[in-house]
This record gives C-alpha cells, structure tokens and sequence, in this order.
C-alpha cells in the first residue's frame, strides 16, 4: 500500500474524464443492484429496528479445557438456530462471534421472553422406540384418501400408513383385535406386556395403570391414536414450519411425531413412543474410528447405571420386533437425529451407534449425545431488549447528529477551501452515497446489519474522508504558493498526497481489521463500519477527487486562480520571483539551533 | 480563509512558525505531569465503571410523570439493589441497577411497569453479567496489543524504527490522557468509551503518519546539505503540516461534537454519547501528541545517530564559519534539499550586512523564518 502504483497515477492523469465515468457507473449499478435486490434501506440491527439481542457466553468446565472449540460452538448454534427459529421466529439469526460467544438477535414482535427460555435450556433428547416411519412428502399423497383397501399401495415403507389409516378411519370401534395396525398395536404393546419390562424407566402413569387392558384404557389409547395418527398422515417433512410444530406439545411419556433426515438427506417421518431413555442418563459418548472392522466411523456411549439398565430394557425389546420396530431413535428438540437398529439387547452399559457417519457426521452426534443438548454450557452475558420506539429514536438522533456533524463540515469547507469546496462536498457525497449502498448491499448477503456503533462509525468516517483531500489540497496550495500555475500543481502535488493517504489510510484500516477480527459485540461493528468507509475512501480520492481537480483545474476560474476559486495565488501568499526583501519577517531568533 | 490562508502560506515559507523541536523539553515536561496527574487519577479516584462492567441492568423508559426520586424508590424496592436514575431528553428516564443478574431482569422489569405505570413493552433492557464488559474490554486490550506490534512493525518497514516508536509512545500517550481525564472528571466508562477508544489509536496514529510521511519526505538527501540538523527539518515539517492538521482536527471533531451535543443531548446517557465523548477528548489528545510529542521525539532519537551527529557538526561548523565571515552562505547548498522549492534570490539582495552573530544563527533555521 505504501508503494502507489505509478500506472494508475497515469491513467488518472490523462484521462480524468474516464475516472469519472468508472465511478459514476459504479455508483449507478451498485444503486440498481440495491434496488433490484429488494432492499433499499440497509438491515438495522436489534439495537436500532428493536428487538431482542441475546449473548451467550460458553463456560469453561473444569477438566474440559478444550471443550470450547469451533467444532462445539457451531454445534451449539446449530442446536440453537434450530431452537429459535423453532418458535416461529423469522429472520432469527444465530451467530458465533469471537471464540467463545453467541448471538441470538430476536427480532421485535416475537416472544422474547419464551426465546430467551429456550436459547439457553439444555436441550431435551430422548431415546424413543420408532413405531413407524415413512420417507416424507412424496409418499403424503396415498395417505390422504382412507380407502380400507389397503393392497392398493405396495410400497414396502407405506404399510404402516395404509393399516394405521384404515384403523384411523374404524378408531370409534377399535378394538384389541383389530391387527397389523401399527400405531394402535405399538401403543398396546406398550401399555400392556411392556409395562412389567420397562414402563417403570419411562414412569408414564397410564402405561403402568394396568397389567390388563381395560375397556376404558384402551378407548383412550386408541382415541390418543386417532389424534397421532391424524398427526402423522398430515405432517409433511419438507415442509419447514410444519418440521417446526411436529411434535409440539408433546410429553415425554407420550407417543408423539418427529421429522428427522435420513442417510440419503431424505426427510423421514416418525411415530415414536414414549421416551425411554434420556439426554441425562448417558454418561458420555466419543466418535472413534472403527479400525478393526473397517466400518468407518461409529459413535460409541457411555450410560449411567440406571441409564445403562433403561438401554438394556428397550434394546432387548426393541431387537425381537421387526423393522422398522427394532429401531430407536434419537430426539433432540423434537428432531430425529439418528434412528439406529438394534440387533441384540445392550447390557453392558454401553452402546455404539454404527452407520454410514464421516467424521463430521459421527462427532456431531456424539457431541449431542455427551452434553445431552448442547455441546458447552452457556451462560447469558447481555440481554438488551430494545422497543422499536426508542431503537428508532436513536437512530434518528444518530442520523440528525451525523447530518448536523456534516453541515458543519460542509460550512467549513466552503469557507475556508472557497471554489475547491465544488469538489471537497461532492467527495463527501459519493463517499456518503457509496457508504449507504454498500450497506444495504452487505445486509442481504454477508447479514451485515447497521447497529448504533457502526452508525457511529459511520460518522467518525466523514472526518477521515475530509482529512484525504485537505491533504490534496494543501499540497496543491503549497505548490502554488511555490508559483506554480495551478495544473503543474495538481499534478505535482498529487503523487506526494497520494502516498500520505495510503500510507495514513493503511494505519487507520489496519486498527479497523484487527478490531474487527479480535474483538467482540458492539465494537465489532463499529470496526466494521470504519474499514469500509477507509477503503471507500481511498476509491473516492483515487476515482473521483484527482480527476475532478484535473479536469477542473483546466477551467479559467480556478487555473487564473480567481478569488473565489479558494486557489488564489495572492491569497495563499505565493511569491513572485523576487517579490520583496525577507528582512521584515526574519526575527532573530536567539536560541541554539 | 484569508488569515488561515496567509498563516499557511507564511508557514510554508518558513517566515513564522513555531519552534516544537527546539522547545520540546518544555512539552516532554508538560506531557509527564499530564501522564503522572492520569496516573495520579487513576490510582486515587480510579475509573467510573459503568455498569457493563459490574454486571446491572439499564432501563430506559418512554416518557413517564413519575419523578426521579420516585423512581428510585420504585427502582430498589423491586430490585432489592441501589438504582441510579436520570431523566433524558425525551421525557423519559434512565435506571441503572448494579449487581442484578440477568434471571432476575424480566421480573424486575415487569414490577417496574407497574410502578412507573407504563407498558412492558415500552421498556427497553440491557442486562448485562459481571464479565461481558470486561470480555469486551480485555478482547479490545488484546486488539490492541495487537494492531500496536502490527503497526510499528508497519511503521518499522514503511518508515524507520525510530518513527515507529515515536509513534507507540505518542499513542500511549494519548490513552493516558484519555484514561486519566476519564478518572478525573468521573465520566462513566462503557464499552461505548472502550469503542471511541480504540478509534483514537486509529486516528492518533493517522495523524503522526501525516506528520511522518512529510518529515520521510523533506529528509530524504539530508546528508548531502550542510544547511538543516535533522531536528530543523522536523520543525519545518510541523510548520508545514500544521495547517492540515489544524484543519483535519476541526474536520473530525465537528461531527463528533454534533453526535456528542446532539445525538447525546437528545437521549442522554447511551452509546451515542459514550463513544463520541471518549472521541472527542481523544481526537483532542490525539492532535497534540501528533504535534509536540512524536514528531520531537523522532528527532530526539535521530540526533543521537552518528550520521546525524557528524551533519549538526558540519552545519554548525559552517553556520560558525559563516558567522565569523558574516557572510550568508546557504545559496551554495541550498537546493540540495527541499528540491520542490524554487530557489529564492532574497539572500543576496539583503544579505551582506555586518550582522550580529545572532542573525546568522537565525538563518537558516527551520523555524528561523527563512530559508
């Protein structure tokens, strides 16, 4: 940077008009690229739009010092982007900043408090026997029409839809005897033989009730299945908001349905029953490489010893079904995350989840396995709800003071620089303009939201890109105060002020990066907002200053240096060769030298 | 523009100017009494931590009728802490409460709904633990530390080592100044303070940039003149640059004294006004140690190098020699440096005259108004 380019200087010098036309366009198409892109105002930030800002810091535990690392932090936003956005929440967004820190920013008009509850909670994961599975939405379309014809569709996956739909349409009657129907039969199987094996684990109240079914505890059951199995023909996977509320509501020790994505990306549907096994019960669990059998990558779990009885229980029921009843799956937040088979009951406290993982893939669930939800531990460091009322306030105080701010600036300039002011304010505009349109660019694709620092920033940036053309100008000044007419003084004074701006734009760039890399929260935008106004302000003096003042310094007014001009060379005490004696400005000056 | 015009052109000129090498002593001297009086400061009155760093809860509300002193009763009933309120522009008020969590915050802020009798909705909340201003504050101490190895190795490269610590000391400087004008008036210190801050580093170092990269340039073939010392180079490089710097300062405060006065005036207390009063006294600290701090102190350590010695020996030599013939004899050498500058006759028209010795000394001087 501090080695300015000799060619550009060139091009610049011969051609100013071509400067000019570069960066006109420029503006014109980035502003047509704003407007094309729907977003004609830059993205406020919670601060000033009005909303909630949640940070969330992770704590270290002790005997875990590396526990805080990018592979845990992402997980941690992934569990809570799906955590928030599972509210309802649009345009919620979760981000790591720093090393060990979330963001949450709510937007106004959502339940905050209801966010905030659910951010930072662990998380829920159970371990739910699959009562059926289907993938979804392609196959949605059989089950609408409840035609007791079940033959209709061969489908091996669609079985169990078509015999729970025909039981769904005969619920009012349904009896113990009616067979094959998965939902109703796996609610049975749960509620009667099992109770002995393992409903003291999932102490659900119905489930222990009775060892023999009575009338009324089946009408229940099967009035539970009517509404799970409506449930579960509607749900639809690929349908976000409806992923959202699957399941909602629901009780651990209830039957209940889930989404979940299979190992072809596929999102599969769920009937799962009441959980058997909880996030709390597993002790710990580590993806390891399986070298012996060459099976790749495998997550193996630690249980507690009554979590490891609880898995002992239902593997040993779950392995005598048939699939997809020998399978369990693994719910986070609602979310299916792994649906491993069982082959064989597990006794020995501890299990290993095989399948067709990659690393990522194998260490990601582990994670959520071993912290039962999130990977660390957070706690809140900064809540700030802010009312759209008073965010607007502030940036309306922000924006008056900035115009206020560049008023003066204005008035400043046209007094003191005159004439030249007809470039120093239009500098100021197309840095301003060009500042504006890059942030709203930024909004949409890098999710660069205008806070009240960076607005901040923003304003602080006018005195930087004043700063690089008073340099322009008085060396121009000094060149002609040394006699020279003004366009040998232009281009003269241009290559010395051109390294003073890079050189001084370099140092104040390099505090906004590192500021921007380093730090955290609020000045984090601020530091945003000052590197973008330096670099513009390096493309408007390159761009647009130099070839204004050469083409202008080619006009009468300003090259015979007229009054007004703010180049006058008698104002600015140039002198004329021989012009007069020094003696009456040389005072003796007795000190040393 | 005419005054500051002449100013400048009789600053280029060489016929005024000031002498801030020369009389660097008296600044060095008055930049230790500022840094011990912040140190001073700082130990005895300490800094004024704002809640951010506490750990507390600010409320501000919409326009209420409930008086300040009401509030405060209201504040810490509910809250069981001290609460410090003030009223704002808008009508509406400011409540800090110090040592709440951020669990206890909904709570509180729905009591104080009630009590000041205003909707929920319309009270805005930052809560903060214990150690997020302080994680703010120590990630900023750690960006600077380093920018601060960055920029003098920068400095270093671009420039010389010598400029390069010049400049840290400069900027050091200047944070203790601001810090100790913090700690003396007691102005509260938010992340907002930390944010202007570290903007003055940017600034600070701008400005010593600006300064530097004239002095680079005017002492470019300084060892093959007899004319200047380095340490009058210097000064014509302040003298020079000093109109640009007087301007890029007035430039740069404007706006922040708009965010300071207006944007600050109309919401009291908040970010806006915490970073651009941290701007305005550091811009302010920022321009002086650019001016009598850096610049002399470069010369301080250039003057101890051999070369630089050996030419303040010659040119006092021949400004001797010059002294004992009466004779003027810069025209021989003068064009050697500042070779942008036509040469100027003026000399010879006046020159022979049987001087005092002064007189001579005076010449050729950077700040000794001609050249």
């Amino acid at each position: 940077m501090a080695a300015p380019k000799k060619g550009r200087s060139a091009s610049a010098q011969s051609r100013p008009g071509r400067s000019l036309a570069f960066i006109l366009i420029a503006i014109a198409a980035l502003t047509g690229g704003m407007f094309l892109s729907g977003h004609p105002t830059p993205r406020l930030g919670i601060d000033l739009a009005g909303g909630t800002s949640i940070t969330l810091t992770a704590k270290n535990e002790p005997g875990q010092p590396n526990a805080i690392n990018q592979t845990n932090m992402n997980t941690a936003v992934d569990i809570m982007n799906r955590r928030v956005n599972g509210l309802g929440v649009s345009e919620a967004e979760v981000q790591t900043q720093g090393s060990d820190n979330i963001i949450v920013n709510i937007p106004k008009g959502t339940n905050s408090k209801e966010a905030r509850e659910q951010v930072g909670t662990t998380a829920k994961l159970y371990f739910r026997p699959v009562l059926a599975t289907e993938v979804s939405g392609s196959a949605a379309s059989a089950s609408p029409s409840p035609s007791a014809s079940s033959s209709s569709s061969s489908k091996a996956t669609d079985k169990a839809t078509e015999k729970a739909t025909s039981s769904s349409s005969a619920s009012p009657t349904a009896s113990a005897t009616s067979q094959g129907r998965a939902v109703t039969d796996a609610l049975k199987a749960d509620s009667t033989p099992s109770a002995s094996s393992s409903a003291s684990s999932s102490a659900s109240p119905s489930a222990s009730s009775s060892a023999s079914p009575s009338a009324s505890s089946s009408a229940s059951a099967s009035a539970a299945a009517t509404k799970l199995q409506a449930q579960y023909t509607a749900l639809d996977c690929t349908d976000k908001a409806q992923r959202a509320r699957a399941g909602e509501g629901s009780k651990a020790s209830d039957p209940t349905v889930a989404c979940g994505k299979n190992s072809s990306g596929q999102w599969q549907k769920y009937v799962l029953g009441p959980a058997e096994v909880r996030g709390t019960d597993i002790k710990s669990a580590s993806a390891v490489f399986d070298t012996q059998s060459a099976a790749g990558w495998k997550v193996t779990m630690e249980f507690t010893s009554g979590g490891s009885k609880k898995f002992a229980d239902i593997t040993g029921k779950l392995a005598k079904n048939q699939s997809p009843q020998n399978q369990f799956a693994i719910v986070l937040d609602g979310d299916v995350v792994s649906d491993p088979f069982v082959q064989q009951a597990l006794t020995g406290g501890s299990a290993e989840i095989s399948g067709s993982f990659d690393q990522t893939e194998a260490q990601s669930l582990a994670n959520m396995l071993k912290y039962g939800s999130l990977p660390l531990d957070f706690k809140e460091s900064s809540v700030t709800t802010v009312t759209a009322a008073l965010g607007g306030e502030q940036l309306h105080a922000g924006l008056i003071a900035g115009a206020i701010g560049l008023g003066l600036v204005v008035i400043y300039l046209v007094v003191y620089y005159r004439g030249l002011s007809i470039i120093a304010i239009p500098s100021l505009l197309v840095s301003g303009a060009l500042t504006y349109v890059i942030m709203a660019l930024l909004g949409p694709t890098i999710g660069f939201a205008l806070n009240l620092p960076a607005v901040c920033g923003a304003i602080v940036a006018i005195g930087i890109t004043a700063d690089s053309f008073i340099v322009f100008f008085e060396r121009i000044r000094d060149e002609i105060r040394e006699g020279r007419s003004l366009r040998p003084a232009v281009e003269r004074a241009w290559p010395r002020a051109r390294r003073t701006i890079l050189v001084s734009d370099f140092v104040s760039f390099l505090a906004a990066a590192v500021l921007f890399i380093v730090t955290v929260g609020k000045v984090q935008g601020f530091a945003f907002t000052l590197g973008l106004t330096t670099v513009l302000d390096v493309v408007v003096v390159f761009f647009f200053t130099k070839p204004l003042m050469t083409l202008l310094a080619r006009r009468k007014f300003y090259a015979s240096g007229s009054k007004w001009s703010g180049l006058d060379p008698k104002a600015l005490g140039a002198k004329p060769p021989l012009r007069r004696t020094r003696r009456p400005s040389a005072p003796v000056d007795p000190k040393e030298a | 523009m005419s005054k500051l015009g002449t100013l400048g052109a009789r600053l280029h000129r060489g016929e005024i100017g000031y002498d801030f090498v020369g009389k660097r002593k008296i600044w060095y001297g008055i930049s230790i009494l500022i840094t011990i009086t912040a140190i001073l400061g700082l130990t005895v009155r300490g800094l004024n931590m704002g809640i951010e760093f506490q750990g507390g809860a600010v409320f501000t509300t919409g326009k209420t009728s409930v008086s300040v002193t009401q509030a405060e009763t209201f504040a810490q009933n509910s809250s069981g802490h001290d609460a410090v309120v003030q009223k704002l522009g808008n009508g509406g008020l400011r409540i800090q409460v110090a040592g709440i969590d951020t669990d206890k915050s909904d709570k509180i802020k729905d009591e104080l709904a009630k009590d000041l009798n205003v909707n929920t909705e319309s009270i805005n909340a930052d809560l903060v633990g214990p150690s997020w201003g302080d994680q703010i504050a120590n990630k900023a101490w750690e960006g600077l530390a380093i920018f601060m190895v960055l920029v003098v190795i920068y400095l270093a490269i671009a420039f010389e080592w010598r400029m390069a610590v010049a400049a840290l000391v400069a900027l050091i400087h200047d944070i203790t100044i601001t810090v100790g004008i913090y700690a003396l008036v007691g102005f509260e210190v938010t992340p907002g303070t930390v944010i202007g801050l570290l903007t003055i580093l940017g600034y600070s170092l701008y400005d010593t940039v600006v300064v530097f990269d004239s002095l680079k340039e005017q002492t470019k073939d300084i060892t093959k003149q007899t004319r200047y010392t380095y340490s009058e180079i210097a000064d014509r490089s302040i003298n020079g640059t000093l109109v640009r710097s007087i301007n890029t300062t007035v430039v740069a405060l404007l706006p922040v004294a708009g965010l300071l006065f207006i944007g600050g005036g109309v919401l009291g207390a908040g970010m806006l006004n915490d970073i651009s009063l941290s701007l305005f006294v550091g811009l302010a600290a920022g321009a002086y140690s650019s001016i009598f701090i850096a610049t002399p102190l470069v010369a301080d350590l250039k003057e101890r190098e051999p070369q630089m010695k050996a030419l303040r020996k010659r040119v006092l030599a021949k400004r001797a020699q010059a002294a004992a013939k009466g004779e003027p004899l810069e025209t021989e050498v003068s064009d050697v440096m500042l070779d942008d500058e036509p040469e100027d006759d003026a000399p010879m028209v006046v020159g022979p005259r049987n001087q005092p010795a002064s007189r001579n000394r005076g010449r050729g001087r950077p700040s000794g108004k001609r050249r």
